[in-house]
């Protein structure tokens, strides 16, 4: 599978997780969230940036519960809670989110 | 239900095999559940902690950069035989996360008091 | 608290063996299955290893891979206990864990 970003075509897996995740750009999400009618708030960048240090510092995907409360910690405490981030993102934080941020789905993430 | 002590056994060196990888999988994992969870590293499992592992040119990912976030999923016992340390010419500040060295004779006993073993 | 210890290797290919008895506390059991069982026969160079170790620990060796790969019960060291499958069993019920040596 793939998805056009830009006028370039980037491959991704059948669930449409990026495969090279050095190809992510941030249209990549946009591109992303348009096809799942998702509007994309300063709220969700936060999350997605948040995503992308994480992988970059720990060569993961943080599970929810570790993602809760490091959001938590640094954007404030009201949006350390899974009902904030399952607002952001229904289809779940560490499923869509990851994707956006073109990390691959965590693993142990059902 | 009873909170169980599970110690993590590793004695391979990364990419070699898949069980370094698979060690990291299942820590995280039971992390989520209401375990005790203690790490060993024996034998050359210690290679698995060295600091500056660059895989780019043999193509598998780095893994070793997880280590570092497992303070964050709570596992924060971190076992290392000295004596493994000193036969592979390894330090403390070779290794990427702070460690307690054991002797091996107390690695018998440390073993003795968990309730799970799980090897690698 | 004793532990039933387990070594599929071969001592003559792996450290397994060397490491089990490394770190087996007094009292504890090693049970030899697959490859390891070559641990429990008597003239090799890890005769003494073992024998010495016995000391400490109970030895087991596991029939069918014994003698799936050529071997008899009188090959093997003196006071090494051989077991069947459903020995083996009854040895993961008596130890309170088991440790594999993998």
């Amino acid at each position: 599978m793939s998805i056009e970003v830009n006028g370039k075509v980037l491959e991704t897996d059948k669930e449409g997780y990026l495969l090279d995740l050095s190809q992510w750009e941030p249209a990549v999400a946009e591109t992303m969230a348009r096809a799942d009618r998702q509007e994309l708030t300063p709220e969700h960048w936060e999350v997605i940036h948040f995503l992308r240090e994480f992988y970059a510092e720990f060569a993961m995907a943080p599970a929810v519960r570790i993602l809760t409360r490091a959001i938590g910690k640094k954007f404030g405490k009201e949006k350390g809670n899974a009902r904030y981030l399952y607002n952001l993102f229904p289809y779940g934080p560490g499923k869509q989110a990851c994707r956006y941020a073109g990390l691959p789905k965590p693993s142990g993430c059902m | 239900m009873k909170i169980k002590k599970c110690l993590y056994v590793n004695r391979r060196a990364p990419y070699g095999t898949s069980y370094a990888l698979e060690a990291i999988d299942m820590v995280l994992i039971g992390s989520a559940f209401d375990q005790d969870i203690s790490l060993l590293f024996i034998d050359d499992g210690l290679f698995q902690l060295k600091k500056g592992q660059d895989t780019a040119d043999v193509e598998i990912k780095n893994h070793s950069p997880a280590y570092r976030a497992f303070e964050m999923y709570d596992v924060e016992k971190i076992y290392v035989s000295k004596e493994a340390m000193a036969a592979r010419g390894l330090k403390r500040a070779d290794l990427l996360v702070d460690v307690e060295l054991l002797s091996d004779s107390r690695i018998k006993e440390l073993m003795d008091e968990h309730d799970i073993i799980f090897s690698f | 608290m004793s532990i039933l210890h387990t070594v599929n290797k071969s001592p003559f290919e792996k450290n397994n063996l060397e490491s089990c008895l490394r770190y087996a506390k007094n009292g504890s059991a090693v049970l030899l299955i697959e490859d390891g069982i070559y641990a429990a026969l008597a003239g090799t160079a890890f005769e003494k290893a073992v024998v010495t170790a016995m000391s400490e620990l109970d030895f087991y060796c596991l029939a069918p891979d014994m003698k799936a790969r050529g071997f008899l019960e009188s090959n093997m060291i003196d006071g090494i206990k051989l077991v069947d499958y459903a020995g083996f069993v009854d040895l993961t019920v008596e130890y309170e864990k088991v440790q594999a040596w993998l």
